[in-house]
């Protein structure tokens, strides 16, 4: 019998996983034809009122995820550029827009929207997305504005943020003209919470020695966390998915055979690259045990409260971790490194993110100065795959993994 | 004429001199969100940053080269030393690159004071509203602080009055430009907003109110040049005025944040100054990186051309700057709706290439 530390048993959720985005993207396809409304929503944006009022979320930027995956990020983004869109512009918006109008990527097009709801808590790209999208399908738009924290969350912020939301439910009632039930809101704001804190014990399972899965895994599991948020279907799956990864733990199950390196990841995928990145990193014994992008999604929990669930949303989602200053940002890194024990720091410099990534380089030496890690930059785009030169790419991990070795031998 | 003039082209070509020789500590501002009456009325001269063009050494090593050239040369002029005269900085919220290169800037350098004001995102709601309100008061209580002295209700409408007045002269000189192009190069227009961006406001306000005077006193008909409209963020270049104008065309109007963006629209003497700051912010037109409706921008724009009889439209667009990047087609759609002749012009990094510039800007005036 193979020594259970060399085995590389498949995560068995996964199946589960494709079958519940399955049913979601036919339910949202499907929406028209069940008299209920879809909203497009930022993958930073509250979802719960969304759910609380039985509208189907819809995730522009997990399409463009799965465009990436799919590898058909390059034609799309040309099509945008054909359309006067520059080429420097984020290629989720590219690949988005461009699939509006011509009705392509994996699945054929989002299901169109009803109304659009766009929190720019991530980026203020999102912004101007979301207004040429508002104009194309003539629906309304409502941000949701959550100025940047740089060195803190202000009772001005707080109360902007905090009026919005309440604009928000008024918002929704208006476009559904049915009002909200707060206690169904008070319930999925339980369910939210919920979801969140088992997401986050999921992630901290990689603490362990063999990881039992990568920020790989975690790229593909976060799906539900970001689109199915709120639900019961969230809660239950992961639920599933942390016994199995308990159950990887004590058994010795590690999803890289022979982990050598425990590595970080910062900003989001590669995802034209992925497999490629993630046999790559495996070719060397290292695993990428945790990343920065994953856990955005339960980063803020400690400003939840479970039992004032609204209240608590002006605090959590004006504090995600790109939307705070990027000291606070390389603070948070080194809290991981430190959990994770990761021996080296992944840095994606994404063309197609400015906010996660101008400040990677000021984060970079901070980690270095205060962990003594090695840390590699990789210049790519998360769907665009004109900005990544494998080869490049190729000698770059394997002079960082040399280091790595040496470093290792002489502990 | 021109000796009016000199003195506004030697402060954007000479920052440091001109810094040297103002009596006030300085507070550099990245962009024209930033609001100059509060800090001036606090006692301090508020400069607008715009970037030395130096080649970039320092800042690459904490912004990629897909960041715009701006607000990276603004960051190499700090990392070394050309902005020492600086007692501290104001970073508006505004794009993506702005705000990231505050934390850069508050991590990386040793100015004695740094403020960020955090503006929100859309203009256009009442809760948009009364927050602005409260970042506006809570500046101007840090600027107090700063100062070692209080912002008395006569000491802001002094200052009101002062950049109000720089607008209306600035509003002025334009006009009377347009009415007989050829008194004044779009260069030299162009230095005399920047000048006032960088002088003491007061003796710019001075110069400029001469410059009026002079300018309506001036006869002359207007010539029969084709009449081109600029769109954009900055135009930090005024070799594209001299292109445009070497091309038989004169530009009658923009909506750059380094043109009228900057002086179109006074703050209401007469309502209380904080909220009159804050509701001019709202109301004049807004950069993109803002929300003030989904097609402001557009109708502006169209409105402005249809105004003053423009010929055709040039998007000078700065590489790597999103917001209008993303607005760009939207308004173009819509000028080639209207028929209305448009070309892009893209500022690629920190040089221009004055040979393919003037052959585009030909070209383009040929054809409109």
């Amino acid at each position: 019998m193979a020594d259970a530390q060399t085995q590389t048993h498949k995560i068995s959720s996964a199946g589960k996983m494709r079958e519940l985005m399955t049913q979601y993207y036919l339910d949202a396809l499907s929406a028209r034809q069940n008299n209920k409304k879809v909203a497009w929503i930022t993958s930073g944006g509250p979802v719960e009122p969304l759910v609380a009022m039985d509208i189907i979320p819809v995730y522009p930027e997990n399409h463009g995820a799965m465009i990436g995956s799919a590898k058909m990020g390059e034609s799309l983004c040309v099509t945008a550029e054909d359309m006067g869109y520059s080429a420097d512009l984020c290629s989720y918006a590219r690949a988005d827009i461009a699939c509006s109008v011509v009705k392509g990527g994996p699945i054929g097009g989002l299901p169109e929207p009803d109304m659009l709801i766009c929190c720019n808590n991530i980026c203020g790209t999102v912004l101007k997305w979301y207004e040429i999208q508002a104009r194309y399908y003539n629906v309304p738009l409502f941000i949701l504005d959550t100025p940047i924290c740089h060195t803190g969350l202000s009772p001005a912020v707080e109360n902007y943020v905090f009026h919005q939301l309440k604009e928000y439910v008024s918002f929704l009632e208006n476009v559904t003209k049915t009002r909200m039930d707060p206690e169904r809101m008070k319930q999925v704001g339980h369910d939210s919470y919920e979801a969140q804190i088992l997401w986050q014990k999921i992630l901290n399972t990689t603490a362990h020695r063999p990881s039992p899965m990568s920020a790989f895994d975690a790229f593909f599991f976060l799906a539900l966390i970001v689109t199915l948020r709120g639900t019961r279907t969230a809660v239950t799956f992961y639920q599933e998915l942390l016994e199995e990864m308990e159950t990887r733990i004590q058994q010795n199950i590690g999803v890289v055979p022979k982990e050598t390196y425990r590595l970080l990841w910062d900003n989001l995928p590669v995802w034209h690259k992925l497999k490629w990145l993630s046999d790559k990193f495996s070719s060397h014994n290292a695993c990428l045990v945790a990343d920065t992008y994953t856990s955005a999604w339960c980063g803020t929990i400690t400003h939840v409260d479970e039992h004032r669930f609204f209240e608590s949303m002006a605090k959590a989602y004006t504090q995600i971790y790109l939307n705070i200053g990027v000291d606070q940002m390389a603070r948070q890194v080194l809290d991981m490194i430190d959990f994770y024990q990761a021996d080296g720091l992944v840095m994606h410099s994404n063309r197609s993110c400015k906010p996660y990534s101008f400040g990677q380089m000021d984060i970079m030496e901070i980690v270095r100065k205060n962990r003594d890690i090695p840390v590699i930059m990789i210049e790519a785009d998360m769907v665009d795959p004109r900005s990544f030169s494998t080869s490049q790419v190729d000698t770059r991990i394997d002079a960082f993994m040399e280091i790595l070795s040496q470093r290792r031998q002489k502990q | 004429m021109q000796d009016l003039i000199a003195p506004f082209h030697s402060a954007v070509n000479n920052v440091e001199a001109t810094a040297a020789a103002i009596d006030k500590k300085i507070i550099g501002y990245l962009c024209s969100y930033a609001p100059e009456e509060l800090i001036h009325a606090a006692g301090f001269h508020p400069l607008r940053l715009f970037s030395s063009q130096s080649g970039i050494v320092r800042a690459e090593g904490h912004l990629q080269a897909y960041c715009c050239a701006p607000i990276r040369g603004i960051l190499e002029d700090a990392l070394s030393g050309r902005l020492d005269f600086l007692e501290g900085a104001v970073f508006p919220h505004t794009c993506d690159s702005i705000q990231r290169l505050s934390d850069i800037w508050r991590m990386n350098t040793g100015y004695r004071h740094f403020w960020d004001v955090v503006w929100p995102a859309k203009l256009n709601t009442q809760s948009a509203h009364d927050y602005i309100t409260a970042i506006l008061e809570e500046f101007k209580a840090s600027l107090e602080t700063a100062s070692g002295r209080p912002i008395t209700p006569a000491m802001l409408a002094d200052s009101i009055a002062i950049f109000n007045t720089l607008r209306s002269h600035l509003s002025r000189i334009h006009a009377l430009a347009l009415a007989c192009p050829g008194q004044l190069k779009g260069s030299d227009f162009q230095a005399l907003v920047k000048g006032s961006m960088i002088m003491d406001r007061k003796t710019a306000a001075h110069r400029l109110g001469s410059i009026v005077e002079q300018l309506a006193s001036a006869s002359g008909k207007p010539e029969p040049v084709k009449r081109v409209f600029l769109s954009g963020s900055m135009c930090d270049s005024p070799d594209i005025y001299t292109a445009i104008e070497s091309s038989g065309a004169v530009v009658v109007g923009d909506d750059l944040c380094t043109g009228q963006r900057w002086f179109d629209t006074l703050v209401d003497d007469t309502i209380d100054p904080i909220a009159a700051i804050g509701k001019r912010y709202a109301s004049r037109l807004n950069c993109p990186a803002k929300h003030a409706g989904l097609t402001t921008r557009s109708e502006n724009i169209l409105s402005q051309v249809r105004a003053l009889d423009a010929d055709g439209v040039i998007f000078v667009l700065v590489k790597f700057c999103d917001p209008h990047g993303f607005d760009y087609p939207d308004i173009k759609s819509v000028l080639d709706q209207h028929h209305i002749k448009n070309m892009v012009y893209e500022i690629d990094g920190q040089q221009i290439n004055s040979g393919q510039l003037a052959t585009r800007m030909e070209t383009f005036i040929q054809m409109i």
